[in-house]
């Protein structure tokens, strides 16, 4: 059986305070839902950074070298034209076309990455913790042992932030 | 916070020392390579464009940010503010090229025959060449005062009607520079192949002009660090310095390739006599270019860290000076020289000699003031920048 606290906040001030409080005291924040990016949550809740960059640089590349290759083969090797008095390998012709295949690829690349990462996209089953996430509010979703033996302290700092909403959920699991 | 930089004796003799050593250098130059008048007033327009373009960008970051909202630049805006100082020197500077013209402009000569130049003689003629050049810096020099007299009363009151006047100050900076940067481009640098043209020459200098005035400004930044000040510039906005260079390094290179492929494609005679001469008498400078000003800060910059640690940066920032600084190069010799320029000792003569005055007059202008402008509504918001 896993529990878990829910809460919101109505600014992001008062987030940043309780979360930054809770990892103080060693309580494990699940996860935090905002409506717009909250500059400095991502330290205080601890995360590493993002390999997003990697991955947009390994898709461009991917798309940079099937753009270029597929360009040359199609023009040198399987059916070779001439164009406006050019070569066939027309490296300044090829550019443009490898250019936007690399962007599309990095671009797809990382919201594909993105969505697997973090379970999204069409079809994902997710939890609603709280209503209000849907909409202006700042949730928090706050990990308790199936003792309880934290709960008063999460309580008492959600309580001090001025958190809306604090719900003690249990999940079977 | 209220530490001035202080031009110190050190840093006025190493400027000395390198100013004149730029002299020697040009001795040195004229006993070995008899440079004739040509290539003396090709090095003084190209050294007196590169700093004038770093001095200019003072004004267009200080303007650019102002009309934006931006928030981030005030801690810094001194430094924008020191390298618009140059302007009046780089004026007077320019106006000397009236003694040069007939070496660097060929349609300044009289009875040439030519029914393209005739056709442009209306807009090419020298008169109205030095009319033009009067009233881009005039009005450049006027408001870019206008910028640091304005931040500098922000400085002794808390009124808020200085910030809303260099909004104002920034939007007719901005639209006369729009204005006034192509056609300065056309003036001093397309006019020398005088029968060719492009319509994207100007932004294509623009954009030159942007990134090495970041990179000057990185290296400012880097400098003044390195001698203990601006403890109030922090890793966000290293970071956002070096966004720029990343970014505008690219923004380069697409203009650059957007002229290139257009002609390559059209294979025009009229409009390949532009790229014949540079790719093939200067074949290695031509890719060297390339290299410098997209190839190592595209590949360089491209992570997080990179941007954020400063040596690197500021390495980065170097390299694409002098990628810069070459473009500038390949841009005026192929119309004045020709096949046989090449760098020597007074090209390297005229690059000290320039750097030494430029520094000095920025520097100078630099220690007038504190280095943190205060009671901007914004700054505080500086303080807390966060990328």
């Amino acid at each position: 059986m896993r529990r878990y606290i829910s809460a919101y906040f109505e600014d992001e001030e008062n987030l940043l305070r309780a979360a930054k409080e809770l990892r103080a005291q060693d309580v494990s924040i699940q996860d935090v839902l905002t409506p717009f990016p909250v500059h400095g949550l991502d330290q205080v809740l601890g995360f590493k950074r993002s390999n997003l960059p990697t991955v947009a640089f390994i898709c461009g590349g991917i798309g940079l070298v099937l753009a270029f290759g597929f360009q040359t083969w199609a023009f040198t090797v399987d059916y070779p034209l001439f164009i406006g008095g050019k070569p066939h390998f027309a490296i300044p012709s090829f550019i443009p076309i490898t250019f936007e295949i690399t962007v599309l690829f990095a671009a797809f690349g990382m919201a594909i990455a993105f969505f697997i990462r973090s379970k999204l996209g069409p079809g994902a089953n997710n939890v609603i913790h709280d209503e209000r996430s849907t909409n202006d509010r700042f949730v928090i979703i706050v990990d308790l042992d199936e003792a309880g033996s934290q709960d008063t302290i999460v309580k008492g700092i959600l309580e001090k932030e001025e958190a809306m909403n604090i719900q003690v959920k249990e999940i079977e699991s | 916070m209220d530490n001035n930089y202080i031009f110190s004796r050190k840093t006025q003799i190493t400027l000395l020392a390198v100013g004149v050593f730029g002299i020697l250098l040009l001795l040195f130059g004229y006993l070995t390579e008899a440079p004739g008048s040509q290539r003396f007033w090709t090095n003084y327009l190209i050294n007196n464009l590169f700093f004038l373009f770093i001095a200019l960008f003072g004004g267009v970051f200080q303007a650019l940010h102002k009309i934006a909202y931006s928030g981030w630049h005030i801690a810094l805006q001194r430094i924008p503010e020191a390298l618009a100082s140059f302007l009046p020197v780089s004026a007077i500077l320019m106006f000397l090229l009236y003694f040069g013209m007939h070496d660097i402009y060929h349609w300044s000569h009289e009875g040439l025959h030519d029914p393209i130049l005739e056709g442009k003689a209306a807009y090419l003629n020298i008169p109205f060449f030095f009319i033009r050049m009067a009233v881009y810096f005039a009005v450049w020099i006027w408001l870019t005062r206008l910028l640091r007299k304005n931040s500098l009363q922000q400085d002794l009151s808390n009124d808020i009607k200085y910030y809303k006047k260099g909004k104002v100050l920034a939007a007719l900076f901005m639209v006369y520079f729009a204005i006034s940067s192509s056609t300065m481009s056309w003036d001093w640098l397309m006019s020398i192949d005088a029968h060719w043209y492009s319509s994207l020459y100007g932004w294509f200098v623009f954009i030159g002009l942007f990134v090495s005035g970041i990179a000057a400004i990185i290296l400012f930044i880097s400098f003044l660090k390195s001698k203990g000040h601006l403890e109030f510039i922090n890793k966000e906005h290293i970071h956002d310095m070096g966004k720029y260079l990343f970014a505008f390094s690219i923004f380069w290179m697409y203009l650059w390739f957007s002229q290139y492929l257009l002609i390559w494609y059209s294979h025009i005679p009229e409009e390949t006599a532009y790229f014949a001469p540079r790719l093939n008498d200067h074949t290695i400078l031509f890719f060297t270019i390339l290299a410098l000003n997209f190839v190592i800060p595209f590949l360089g910059l491209m992570t997080r860290d990179s941007k954020r640690n400063l040596k690197w940066l500021s390495l980065m920032a170097v390299l694409v000076l002098v990628g810069q600084w070459l473009n500038i190069y390949l841009l005026v010799i192929p119309g004045t020289i020709g096949k046989t320029a090449q760098i020597g000792a007074t090209e390297m003569g005229f690059v000290c000699v320039f750097l030494a005055g430029f520094l000095f007059v920025v520097f100078k202008s630099m220690a007038k003031v504190p280095l943190l402008s205060k009671n901007d509504p914004l700054l505080e918001e500086s303080f807390h920048y966060e990328t």
